[in-house]
C-alpha cells in the first residue's frame, strides 16, 4: 500500500498532538498543539486520498530524485513572498504605529515572523532544494535514503509552520533568530540530522572521484547549523506539556552563546550555504569554468575557520570581557579577504563571458548578488571595528547592512538559481518570459539601493543624535525625538521594500507560468546574437 | 575524469576534473588578495598584543597599552564630572531661586535640567513639555500647584498623589455623580463652560451658578479661580487638563480622573530635581 507506514505514523503523531492540546498546562501551548494537530491531520488526509493498492512502480536508481527539489522551489517562492510581505508590513508599522494590531499582529510578534520567514523559510528552502539539486548532479548519484528527502522537506515545512504560528501566539524564547520554543527546536534537530544524513549519504555514494566545491560549502553549512542550533537552544522546559523553557546559560555567557549562534547563522546559513549555490549556478549559467580552484580551497577553509570566532563583535561595549571583544573584532577583520575570495571566484568566472551581462538577465542578477555580497562582507568587518561599532550599534545602520546582504546577496542569488532550475525541473524549453526577469532585476536592485541608502542615512543620523552632547556635557536629544526624526526614512524604507516585494511577485508569476508550460511570445533580449533568435 | 585540459577562451589549464559540465581553472591566488589577507593577519596579531586578547587559565592577556573599556568609561565620566564640578557644587548649596537669579548658574541648570527632562519627563509631558490630555502643559502660566521655582521643586520632589511619599501633594475632587443629580451636573457644566467664554444655553447657566455656589466654591473659590493650596484648577482660563467642552467637564464632575505623578527625589536626587525645577521654571510660565 502506497504511504501505508506514513499514514499510520502520521495518525499517531496527530493523536499525540490532540492529547497535548487537551492536557497542555498553558493556553498558548494548547493552541499551538491544535495548530500542530490540524497540520498533521490535514497532511494525513491528503495522503489517505492519494493512497493506492497497486504494487509500487520500481524506482530507477540511476535517475535523479527531483520531486523534493520541485516542491522546494515552489516553497521557496511561496515563503519568500510571505516573508517579504510581512517585512513591508512591519516597516509600515514602524512608520505608522497604529498599524500594530494587538495581540497577534503587533511588531513584537511580526518581526520574528519576518526574520524567520525570509531567513529560514525562504532562504532555508532555497538552500534545501538547490543543495539536493546540486549534490545529485555533481556526484552523479541519486539522493541517499529513499524517501528521506521527502521527510526532510515536509518536516522542514512543519517546523516553519510551527515556528510562525508560535510567534503569532506569543510563544518565544526571545533569542534572536532562534525564537522557537524547545519542542519546535527538538523537531528541527530531528529534521536537520535527517538532512545531514541525506546529504552526506549522497556524497558518500558519489560516482565522481572528487567532491565539488559547492558541496563543501553546503556540507559546512549543514554541519555547523546543526552544532549551533543544538548548543544555542540547550534549555530546560518548565513542563513537558508547556510552552516555556529556560536557557541552560545565564548572563553574559548566555549572550555570548546567542551571538555565537546569531553571527554564524549569518556566516554559515546566509554565507557558506549560498556560496555553495553560487559555485554551481554561476558557472552553469555563464557556461564558464570556475576562475580558480586554489582560491576556492584557500578561501573555503579560511572562511569557515575564521567565521566561527567573530560572534563577540555583536557585544562590543557590553558586559562581555574586553579580551573576547578584541578577539571578535580581529577575527572579523581577518574574515574580510576570505569572504572576498568567494566574490572574486564568482565574478571572475564570468571572464570570457562578460557579454552575457547585456543579454542574460539571470546572469545579471547573479552578478548583482555577488556585488552585494562583496559590499556587505566589506561593510561587516568595518562595522566590527569597535570605534565604528560605537556609532553603528543598535542603530538602523545594522538593519541596512543586514538587508544589503539578505536582499542583495541571499535574495538575488536564490532568484538566479530558481530561474535556472525551474525550466529544467519541469522540462520546459525556457522560462515563460526573460523580460519579466529584467523587470524583476531592476525592481529588486533599485529597491535594495533605496533601502540600504535610506538606512545608512537614518542609521548614522540616529547614532549621531544619540551621542550628541551640548558644550556642558548634557545629552541634546530625547529618545522620542530621535524616533520622530526617523519617520521619513522609515517611510522610504517601506517603499524600497515594497519595490523588492513587487519584483518577487513578478517572479512568482513568471515561475508559475513556466511551470504550467506557457511561453510568452516576446522579442529576444536586445544585444543577443541574431543567429540565436527563435524562429517566428 | 582527470585528464589534461585547456580552457579555450582563456588558454589556461584546468584541474582536469569535471562535475556536471563545470571545470575549474588553475589560476593562482590573486596577488593583491594574498597580500591584503596577510596584512589583516599581521594587523590582528599586533592588535592582540596591544589590547586585552588571549584567554589564559584564569584571566586573559592585558595588552601592552593597558586598555580597559571600564577604565575608559570611568575616565570619561570623571573628566565630565570634573568639568561640571564647580557648577554642581553651586547647585547643591544654593536654593532654586538663588540658582535662577544667577545667570551662569541658571544657564547650567537649564541645560542639565533639560537633559534630565528629556530622559525622565517627556514620556508624560511630551518632548516639548507641551503635555497632553491628563498631563499638564508646562510652558504656560497655568499652575495647579504653583509656578514658583520652589513650588515646582516641591512638586517634582514629592510627586502628586504618589502613595509612597508622605509629603506628596494631595487633592481629590469627590465624584459628584453620587452627590448631585444628573440635571444639576448638566447645569453646573454649562456654567463652568460659560466662565471661559464658551457660549452656552442661557437657561442652564443660572441654575448652574447656584449648583456651583453650593458645591464647588469651597475648593475652586467664589470666582472659580481655583486654589493652589488644594491643587484645585482655575476654571476661567480656558485651559483644560481633561479636555474642553461641556461633555468633558461633565465627565470630570461626575467621576473625576486623578492623575498621579511620581516623587522623583529617590530616583534623581536633590541636585537633579533642583536642575529640573529651574528648567521647568524657565520654560515660560515660571513665576
Amino acid at each position: 500500500m502506497k504511504f501505508g507506514t506514513e499514514i499510520v505514523l502520521l495518525s499517531l503523531f496527530a493523536f499525540a498532538a490532540l492529547v497535548a492540546a487537551d492536557f497542555g498546562v498553558d493556553e498558548p501551548f494548547r493552541q499551538h498543539m491544535w495548530v500542530l494537530f490540524f497540520a498533521v491531520a490535514g497532511f494525513t488526509a491528503i495522503l489517505l486520498r492519494n493512497t493506492e493498492f497497486k504494487p509500487a512502480v520500481p524506482i530507477n536508481p540511476a535517475a535523479y530524485m527531483d520531486g523534493p527539489v520541485r516542491y522546494g522551489a515552489i516553497a521557496t517562492m511561496f515563503w519568500g513572498v510571505v516573508g517579504m510581505l510581512v517585512g513591508v508590513v512591519i516597516a509600515l508599522q514602524l512608520a505608522y504605529p497604529d498599524l500594530n494590531i494587538e495581540p497577534w499582529f503587533n511588531f513584537g510578534r511580526l518581526r520574528p515572523l519576518h526574520t524567520s520567514a525570509v531567513v529560514f523559510a525562504f532562504g532555508g528552502n532555497a538552500l534545501l532544494c538547490t543543495s539536493l539539486y546540486v549534490v545529485q548532479r555533481t556526484c552523479r548519484a541519486r539522493l541517499f535514503g529513499g524517501d528521506l528527502a521527502w521527510f526532510v522537506f515536509w518536516g522542514y515545512q512543519l517546523f516553519i509552520v510551527m515556528a510562525a504560528t508560535g510567534y503569532l501566539l506569543g510563544i518565544t524564547e526571545s533569542r534572536e533568530y532562534a525564537e522557537p520554543e524547545w519542542y519546535v527546536d527538538l523537531w528541527l534537530t530531528i529534521v536537520w540530522v535527517a538532512y545531514l544524513i541525506l546529504f552526506l549519504g549522497t556524497i558518500l555514494k558519489r560516482k565522481e572521484p572528487h567532491i565539488y566545491v559547492a558541496n563543501w560549502f553546503y556540507l559546512s553549512f549543514i554541519v555547523t547549523i546543526a552544532m549551533l542550533h543544538v548548543v544555542n537552544n540547550l534549555s530546560m522546559p518548565v513542563s513537558l506539556l508547556g510552552s516555556k523553557s529556560y536557557s541552560a546559560f545565564s548572563g553574559v555567557q548566555d549572550a555570548l552563546t546567542q551571538w555565537w549562534y546569531g553571527h554564524n547563522a549569518v556566516g554559515f546559513f546566509l554565507t557558506a550555504g549560498f556560496l555553495g549555490m553560487m559555485y554551481y549556478f554561476v558557472p552553469k549559467q555563464a557556461n564558464r569554468p570556475v576562475y580558480s580552484y586554489r582560491l576556492s580551497i584557500i578561501h573555503f577553509w579560511a572562511l569557515i575557520f575564521l567565521y566561527i570566532w567573530a560572534g563577540p563583535h555583536h557585544l562590543h561595549y557590553t558586559a562581555l570581557p574586553d579580551w573576547a571583544q578584541t578577539l571578535g573584532m580581529v577575527f572579523s577583520i581577518m574574515l574580510w579577504m576570505p569572504s572576498w575570495g568567494g566574490m572574486i571566484n564568482g565574478v571572475m568566472t564570468l571572464s570570457g563571458a562578460w557579454d552575457k551581462l547585456r543579454t542574460d538577465p539571470i546572469i545579471r542578477m547573479m552578478v548583482m548578488a555577488i556585488a552585494f555580497y562583496g559590499m556587505s562582507t566589506f561593510e561587516g568587518p568595518m562595522m566590527a571595528i569597535k570605534t565604528v561599532n560605537s556609532l553603528s550599534h543598535y542603530t538602523d545602520w545594522t538593519i541596512g547592512h543586514v538587508h544589503s546582504g539578505a536582499l542583495g546577496w541571499v535574495g538575488m542569488i536564490s532568484f538566479g538559481a530558481i530561474y535556472f532550475m525551474v525550466p529544467k525541473l519541469w522540462n520546459r524549453e525556457r522560462l515563460y518570459s526573460l523580460r519579466l526577469v529584467t523587470w524583476h532585476f531592476w525592481l529588486a536592485t533599485l529597491g535594495i539601493v533605496v533601502y540600504a541608502a535610506v538606512m545608512w542615512v537614518s542609521g548614522v543620523m540616529q547614532g549621531l543624535m544619540w551621542r550628541e552632547y551640548d558644550e556642558q556635557g548634557f545629552l541634546v536629544y530625547s529618545f522620542a525625538e530621535t524616533v520622530a526624526a526617523m519617520h521619513p526614512y522609515y517611510l522610504m524604507r517601506a517603499i524600497g521594500g515594497a519595490m523588492y516585494l513587487s519584483g518577487a511577485l513578478i517572479m512568482a508569476w513568471n515561475i508559475a507560468m513556466t511551470i504550467f508550460g506557457y511561453q510568452r511570445e516576446e522579442d529576444p533580449m536586445p544585444g543577443s546574437i541574431p543567429a540565436l533568435q527563435r524562429a517566428r | 575524469m582527470s585528464s589534461e585540459h585547456i580552457d579555450e577562451v582563456s588558454g589556461i589549464s584546468t584541474t582536469g576534473h569535471e562535475w556536471d559540465g563545470i571545470r575549474e581553472l588553475n589560476n593562482p591566488l590573486p596577488r593583491w588578495w594574498v597580500v591584503t589577507f596577510y596584512i589583516t593577519i599581521f594587523w590582528a596579531i599586533g592588535y592582540t598584543i596591544a589590547y586585552p586578547a588571549w584567554p589564559l587559565l584564569h584571566s586573559a592577556t592585558k595588552g601592552v597599552l593597558g586598555y580597559s573599556s571600564r577604565n575608559e568609561v570611568k575616565n570619561e565620566l570623571t573628566a565630565a564630572e570634573a568639568a561640571k564640578g564647580k557648577y554642581v557644587a553651586a547647585v547643591e548649596s544654593k536654593s532654586v531661586s538663588e540658582i535662577a537669579a544667577d545667570d551662569a548658574l541658571r544657564e547650567f541648570a537649564v541645560a542639565a535640567g533639560g537633559a534630565a527632562f528629556r530622559v525622565n519627563c517627556v514620556q508624560c509631558h511630551g518632548s516639548g513639555a507641551q503635555g497632553s490630555k491628563g498631563f499638564p502643559n508646562l510652558n504656560d502660566d497655568d499652575w495647579l500647584w504653583g509656578g514658583s521655582a520652589e513650588q515646582i521643586q516641591q512638586t517634582i520632589t514629592h510627586g502628586i498623589r504618589f502613595a509612597s511619599d508622605p509629603d506628596t501633594r494631595l487633592s481629590e475632587m469627590p465624584a459628584f455623580g453620587d452627590i448631585i443629580t444628573p440635571d444639576q451636573i448638566k447645569q453646573v457644566s454649562a456654567y463652568v463652560a460659560s466662565l471661559s467664554g464658551l457660549v452656552q444655553d442661557a437657561s442652564l447657566i443660572e441654575p448652574g451658578a447656584n449648583v456651583f455656589a453650593e458645591n464647588c466654591v469651597a475648593c475652586h473659590g467664589d470666582t472659580a479661580k481655583g486654589n493652589r493650596e488644594l491643587g484645585a484648577p482655575d476654571l476661567t482660563d480656558a485651559i483644560w487638563l481633561y479636555g474642553p467642552g461641556e461633555t468633558a467637564i461633565a465627565a470630570q464632575v461626575r467621576a473625576p480622573k486623578h492623575g498621579v505623578m511620581p516623587a522623583w527625589i529617590g530616583r534623581l536626587g536633590e541636585t537633579k530635581v533642583k536642575e529640573l525645577a529651574v528648567y521647568v521654571h524657565s520654560l515660560g510660565g515660571g513665576e
